[in-house]
C-alpha cells in the first residue's frame, strides 16, 4: 500500500514541472515550468489549444509519464521519489481514468469492463463483477451489465467508463476529453454524472477538455498555453475573459 | 486477469482461428512427418524386432546394418557354440531371392532360413499353419502381406487370389509349398518375407561359398551379455552385437548414409517455420490490435508481470488447442493408413517432441508481443 498524506488539502501540487520530448533538432518542450494546485474535493478543468501540454500534464499527474524537472506531488508524495513499481501501485490504488475514446475492452461485457480495476487490485472475479453491477446501477446502466461495448451508444459507453473509473474508489480521477466523442446532450448528461459521482471531500477530479459547453461544471479552470499554465480562474471569469479576448 | 486475457483472445475470432490454424498445421506437419520418419526407421530393423529370442547376433565385422548381408562360413556357428557362456548358437540365412509367380512374372522376396533342428528365429505370429510344418518337404511360410499382395495369384479377370496353404510357387527355380502364413513387421523395402529351414534356404539360394548370414546366440542365465559379446569377438574375430546394438547400428547407418533424415528433417523444419510465420505473425498482429487495451490495463495499474502472464496464458491456450488438434489429426491419419504401405509410428516420445516444438513456436510468437507490451508506455492511453 502506498502511503498518501491524507491531511494535506492539496490533491495535486505542481511546481515548475518540465517535460521535453525528443532531442537535438527534434526537441519539443511540452511543459516549460507548470505550476498548478488542485485541492481535495475540487473539480479542475485544464483547457487550452492543441499542443499546449494538457495531455502531458495529466499524464504526469496520473503517473503514466515521468516529468523531467520541477516538483509534482500527488496526495503529498513526490513522483520523482517513486520508483516504477511504486508508480504502478499508486495508479492501481489512487487513480481512475476516463478516456476520450472510452478504451473499453471490446470483448468484455459492461460489468466485466467495470470490474477491471478491482481485478487489477486482486479482488476475485465474482466479487468484482458483483460490485461492478452495483456501480453500473448507480450510473443508470443496471440493465446493460451483459452488453458488449459495441452494443452500447457512445454516451452509455462513457458511463461504463465512468463506472470503471469509480469502482475502486480512487482519490484522483483524470478525464481526457470525456465529451468530445459525444453529442451535446449526451455530453452534458455524462458531465452531470461525473459531477455527481466523482466529486468527494477526499477526492479530486481533473478534466482535460476543449468543450466550452461543459466549463460550468468545473470549480476552477486552468488555461494552458505553450507548455505553461497562463492563469487559473472560475468558469464564469474564464468565459468572460475569453469573450474579451 | 486470466479471464480477461482469454476473452481478449477468443473475442477476436478471425485472429484466434488464424493462430490456431497456424499452430494446428505446424503440429500436424511436425507430428505426421516425424511419425512417418520413425515408422520408416522402425522398418529398417523390423526383422530384428520379429526375431526377439536371441540375445546376441554374430555377423561379419564389415556388416554396417541388418540388411547388409556378408555371409559367414557355416562352421562359425559351431565355434560360437563352444564359447563359454553361450546357451545355444544357431545359424540363420537371410537373402533376397526371386519368386516366380504362376502368371510368369517375378517378385523379389526376402528368404529367411531357420535352424533346421530348433527353428529358432521364426515368425513372431502364425496366422495359418504351424512353424513346425516347415519340416515338411519344400515347405515355406509366407507373410500375410506378401501372400495377399505381391505373391497373390492373379486370376484371368485381374482379381488377386491370396496364397493359401498347399499352394505352390517357385523360388529361384525350386518348388516351394506354402504350409502357413504369418504376420511380420513391414520391411523397409516392402518385399514379401518367406520363411523356410536353413538347409532348404541354402538350396533355394544361388550357389555361394558361404551362405550363413547370422549366428543367433542365447547367453546362459546370469551371463553378462556385453561380456559375452566381447568374448565372442575376441575368440572368433567376428562382430557380435546385442539386440539393441544391432538396431542402433542399423538406424545409424540409415541416418548417416541415406537422405531420409534430411528429407524428413526439412519437412519438419518447414512445419516449424510455417508455424512461427503464421502463428507468430498473427499473434503479434493480435497483440498490436489490443495494444491500446494493454496500455489501458497498464495505466490502470496492471504490472508488467501481470501483462506478461496474460500473454503467456493466451499463447499457451492457442498452443494447447493447436497442438491437440494437430496431434489428433496426425493420429487419425495414422489410424487410417494403418493397413497400408505407409509407415507410421507415433510413440509418446514423439508427442513430447511435438509439444516441445509447439511450445517453442508459441514462445517465439509471444516474445515479440511480450517485448512490445513490456516496453509500452502507459501514456499511450491518452493518445487519440
Amino acid at each position: 500500500m502506498i502511503e498518501m498524506d491524507t491531511m494535506n488539502t492539496n490533491a495535486v501540487l505542481c511546481r515548475g514541472v518540465t517535460k521535453t520530448y525528443g532531442s537535438g533538432s527534434t526537441q519539443v518542450h511540452a511543459l516549460s515550468g507548470v505550476d498548478l494546485e488542485v485541492c481535495l474535493g475540487e473539480h479542475m478543468m485544464l483547457v487550452g489549444p492543441s499542443g499546449s501540454g494538457k495531455t502531458t500534464l495529466i499524464s504526469i499527474i496520473s503517473g503514466v509519464l515521468d516529468h523531467d524537472g520541477g516538483e509534482c506531488r500527488v496526495f503529498g508524495r513526490e513522483f520523482s521519489h517513486m520508483n516504477r513499481y511504486e508508480k504502478t501501485l499508486y495508479r492501481k490504488q489512487n487513480v481512475g481514468f476516463v478516456f476520450q475514446m472510452f478504451n473499453l475492452i471490446p470483448t468484455l461485457s459492461a460489468a466485466e469492463n467495470v470490474a477491471v480495476p478491482l481485478l487489477i487490485n486482486g479482488v476475485s472475479r465474482s466479487e468484482a463483477v458483483d460490485r461492478a453491477r452495483d456501480v453500473l446501477n448507480r450510473v443508470g446502466l443496471g440493465d446493460r451489465t451483459y452488453s458488449l461495448p459495441d452494443q452500447l451508444s457512445g454516451g452509455q459507453q462513457q458511463r461504463v467508463a465512468i463506472a470503471r473509473a469509480l469502482i475502486h474508489n480512487p482519490r484522483l480521477i483524470v478525464c481526457d476529453e470525456p465529451t468530445s466523442a459525444l453529442d451535446h446532450e449526451t455530453g452534458h448528461k455524462v458531465m452531470e454524472l461525473l459531477h455527481e459521482t466523482a466529486i468527494g471531500v477526499d477526492r479530486a477530479l481533473i478534466v482535460v477538455t476543449h468543450d466550452a459547453r461543459i466549463f460550468s461544471f468545473a470549480n476552477r479552470i486552468a488555461k494552458m498555453d505553450d507548455g505553461r499554465i497562463t492563469y487559473v480562474t472560475s468558469p464564469h471569469h474564464y468565459l468572460e475573459n475569453e469573450k474579451q479576448n | 486477469m486470466n479471464f480477461i486475457a482469454l476473452k481478449m483472445l477468443v473475442g477476436n475470432r478471425a485472429k484466434y482461428l488464424g493462430i490456431i490454424f497456424g499452430l494446428t498445421f505446424a503440429s500436424l506437419l511436425i507430428t505426421q512427418q516425424s511419425a512417418i520418419f520413425l515408422g520408416l526407421m522402425t522398418r529398417t530393423f523390423g526383422f530384428l524386432t520379429d526375431t526377439g529370442l536371441p540375445d546376441i547376433w554374430v555377423v561379419d565385422p564389415k556388416v554396417q546394418y541388418i540388411d547388409d548381408l556378408k555371409p559367414l562360413k557355416e562352421t562359425e556357428s559351431l565355434r560360437v557354440r563352444g564359447i563359454e557362456g553361450v546357451e545355444w548358437a544357431v545359424p540363420m540365412y537371410k537373402g533376397l531371392l526371386k519368386a516366380r509367380l504362376p502368371n510368369g512374372t517375378f517378385q523379389a522376396c526376402i528368404l529367411v532360413g531357420l535352424d533346421d533342428e530348433t527353428l529358432i528365429g521364426g515368425p513372431p505370429e502364425m496366422l495359418q499353419g504351424k512353424i513346425a510344418d516347415l519340416r515338411n518337404s519344400d515347405a515355406i511360410i509366407v507373410d500375410i502381406v506378401g501372400a495377399t499382395g505381391k505373391l497373390a495369384k492373379i486370376l484371368p479377370d485381374g482379381t488377386r487370389m491370396p496364397l493359401h496353404i498347399d499352394d505352390t510357387m517357385e523360388l529361384n527355380d525350386h518348388r516351394a509349398v506354402v504350409v502357413g502364413t504369418c504376420r511380420v513387421q513391414r520391411t523397409f523395402q516392402s518385399q514379401p518375407v518367406v520363411y523356410t529351414t536353413f538347409s532348404r534356404a541354402t538350396l533355394f539360394a544361388p550357389r555361394e561359398r558361404k551362405l550363413m548370414s547370422f549366428v543367433l546366440v542365447k547367453a546362459k542365465q546370469g551371463q553378462d551379455i556385453n561380456i559375452l559379446c566381447q568374448r565372442i569377438r575376441q575368440m572368433t574375430g567376428l562382430a557380435a552385437y546385442t539386440h539393441n546394438e544391432l538396431r542402433e547400428l542399423t538406424v545409424h547407418y540409415y541416418m548417416k548414409y541415406t537422405g531420409i533424415p534430411i528429407n524428413f528433417g526439412i519437412t519438419v523444419v518447414l512445419g516449424f517455420i510455417v508455424g512461427v510465420a503464421i502463428a507468430g505473425q498473427t499473434f503479434y498482429n493480435f497483440t498490436l490490435d489490443n495494444l491500446r487495451y494493454f496500455g489501458t490495463l497498464k495505466a490502470m495499474g496492471a504490472s508488467n508481470g501481470t501483462l506478461f502472464r496474460m500473454i503467456i496464458l493466451q499463447a499457451s491456450t492457442v498452443g494447447g488447442i493447436g497442438y491437440g488438434i494437430g496431434v489428433g489429426a496426425a493420429s487419425v491419419f495414422g489410424l487410417m493408413t494403418g493397413n497400408t504401405e505407409l509407415s507410421f509410428y507415433l510413440p509418446w516420445q514423439l508427442l513430447v517432441f511435438s509439444a516441445t516444438s509447439i511450445t517453442l513456436i508459441c514462445a517465439a510468437s509471444s516474445v515479440l508481443s511480450i517485448w512490445k507490451v513490456i516496453r509500452l508506455e502507459p501514456a499511450i492511453v491518452f493518445k487519440s
